[in-house]
């Protein structure tokens, strides 16, 4: 494991530099002796507002990554900053508490966030009418469709009102139709508020199509393989040929990353 | 990146496609339609009838037993002889009587029963110490029928409604624990995972989190845990008979023993049915099915 400082979780310098700082992390798992490193040394700021996907293939640690930042583990080695206080999380299932109504999980958020009862009803209203789902405040989890639950999961995380949203494949359950539309509402959503977005994905596409930057990720240990910045303005579309021409050249990099896997 | 500090150089610079109207046709392809009510007559049709001829089917073999005297009366007794120990009962006024001492106290116990069993649970499902320790005793003790309490309730409480009290407890609380416990296991992960993100952590995860998750499983062991106390409260009452205690249908079964009136015996055993099954119809399984239905766990019929 490369030697990494563990730095004291210092009071940030200036809070508006950067939503995120990710310093020098290592994560490994199992017993001393037979560990395993899943991320080495990674560093990645993201910037305020600022959109990022971390793309990478199986075993690239994405999700150890994102968990660590939302802090529901600790790094082995290096420091994790989010000045803005604990970030939303969105899994790649909708986690939304099937014993409440849509509605009454947003306003659950609300609650934890500290919000007095009296303004959590129409707060959380708002938030429905954001992700385009004002009439659903009464629905049950269970009556909702897949592309539905993770707009009403995409609220909730809002609900927390973080800098810092942390997407954990979201849309990778759903069909590509619904996908679609639910990236436009994303990009629509995240160009209305000035939350910085981290986003795991394993395709390419997704990737270019939602980030400013995209943060390849090698396997098996994690390691920042190459960075892109996507100028494309948005909206763009995922069958844009400029997202196509970028996703060719990442793909082909990703692609070189797995082949080293099968050399030995 | 520094130049996009706000969105407003990423906004829509295309002619607006039509993107609420595109999600609202989704939202209307993919969401399930609100079921149907079932009429009345379907239900009693498909829920009422078929229990009601399986017990006309019972009393009619059982009449058609004791009419062809295949034992005498005194040991055997038709269907109209226990029904007339019943009427019998009613018409002295005594009937409701027992019924609802017997009632009161399994009341009485269960509800001490959920007030012990379910920090209990929650302490076992909750704290890796506590379980190792006593959760293996929680489990054996499930399987102790709780009847072997009751010479030694009657040894350390005499003959007193201590004594039924214990063996309720006895009875009903480690089913209502263990419930808890295999409600707080079933729970999927990502539940509290969930929870931790939004900050939902400590008294607050238990509350809107830990404990809403494991209802279903709760509400299983609360049932079977009535279950459990119903029939503790009947062993107690059986043995457990002194006339400073007040009559309950256990009680009233040992009289009638005594007297060798073996209609008033199964007179008193089907009001002990009716009583446990009246009880879980009436309050457990609706409670279950609407906490299952709104979760949508339960699959309509």
């Amino acid at each position: 494991m490369a030697t990494t400082l563990v730095k004291q979780a210092a009071a940030p310098v200036d809070t508006a530099q950067y939503a995120a700082r990710i310093d020098h992390v290592s994560k490994s798992f199992g017993r001393p002796g037979a560990q395993q490193l899943v991320l080495d040394d990674i560093s990645i700021d993201v910037a305020p507002g600022e959109f990022v996907t971390l793309l990478g293939a199986s075993g690239c640690g994405k999700s150890t990554l994102l968990n660590l930042v939302a802090g529901l583990d600790r790094p082995s080695a290096g420091t994790i900053d989010v000045p803005g206080g604990r970030p939303a999380l969105m899994f790649q299932e909708h986690a939304l508490f099937p014993w409440l109504t849509a509605g009454k999980n947003i306003e659950l958020a609300l609650k934890m966030r500290g919000m007095a009862k009296s303004e959590r009803r129409g707060e959380a209203e708002r938030l429905l009418q954001l992700v385009r789902l004002g009439g659903a405040f009464g629905k049950r989890v269970h009556e909702l469709s897949g592309g539905m639950r993770q707009r009403v999961a995409l609220a909730r995380a809002l609900a927390q009102d973080s800098r810092l949203l942390l997407m954990d494949e979201p849309f990778a359950a759903l069909d590509a139709i619904t996908r679609d539309v639910l990236h436009e509402e994303l990009t629509r959503i995240w160009s209305e508020t000035s939350v910085s977005v981290l986003f795991v994905t394993h395709n390419v596409r997704e990737a270019v199509r939602l980030a400013e930057r995209v943060v390849l990720l090698s396997s098996r240990p994690g390691r920042i393989a190459r960075e892109w910045k996507v100028g494309i303005p948005q909206p763009r579309r995922i069958e844009d040929s400029a997202v196509a021409d970028l996703s060719v050249e990442i793909t082909e990099q990703l692609r070189g990353e797995i082949r080293r896997h099968g050399q030995h | 990146m520094a130049s996009t500090d706000t969105g407003t150089d990423t906004r829509d610079t295309r002619p607006r496609n039509d993107l609420a109207g595109l999600e609202a046709g989704l939202d209307a392809l993919e969401t399930t339609h609100s079921t149907e009510r079932v009429g009345l007559g379907r239900i009693l049709l498909s829920k009422v009838v078929p229990p009601l001829v399986a017990i006309t089917l019972v009393i009619t073999l059982w009449h058609l037993a004791a009419a062809s005297d295949l034992k005498p009366d005194y040991v055997l007794p038709g269907p109209v002889d226990v029904w007339h120990s019943i009427e019998q009962m009613w018409l002295e006024g005594t009937l409701l009587g027992y019924i609802w001492t017997s009632i009161s106290r399994g009341a009485l116990g269960f509800a001490v029963s959920v007030a012990i069993g379910t920090p209990l649970g929650l302490l076992v499902a909750r704290v890796k110490v506590v379980r190792a320790a006593i959760g293996p005793i929680l489990s054996g003790l499930q399987s102790l029928p709780s009847v072997a309490w009751v010479p030694a309730a009657i040894i350390w409480f005499g003959l007193t409604d201590a004594t039924i009290y214990a063996v309720v407890l006895l009875g009903a609380v480690p089913s209502i624990a263990n419930g808890l416990v295999a409600g707080v296991d079933q729970i999927p992960p990502l539940y509290l995972r969930a929870g931790r993100t939004i900050g939902a952590t400590g008294v607050n995860g238990i509350r809107h989190v830990l404990l809403p998750a494991a209802l279903p499983g709760y509400l299983a062991g609360l049932k079977q845990g009535w279950a459990f106390s119903w029939r503790s409260l009947m062993a107690a009452e059986l043995i457990a008979n002194s006339p400073d205690l007040g009559t309950g249908l256990g009680q009233l079964m040992e009289n009638f023993r005594t007297y060798s009136d073996m209609s008033g015996v199964l007179a008193t055993i089907i009001l002990i049915l009716i009583v446990g099954i009246g009880i879980d119809l009436l309050f457990f399984s609706p409670l279950e099915r609407r906490v299952l239905r709104s979760r949508g766990l339960l699959t309509k019929g």
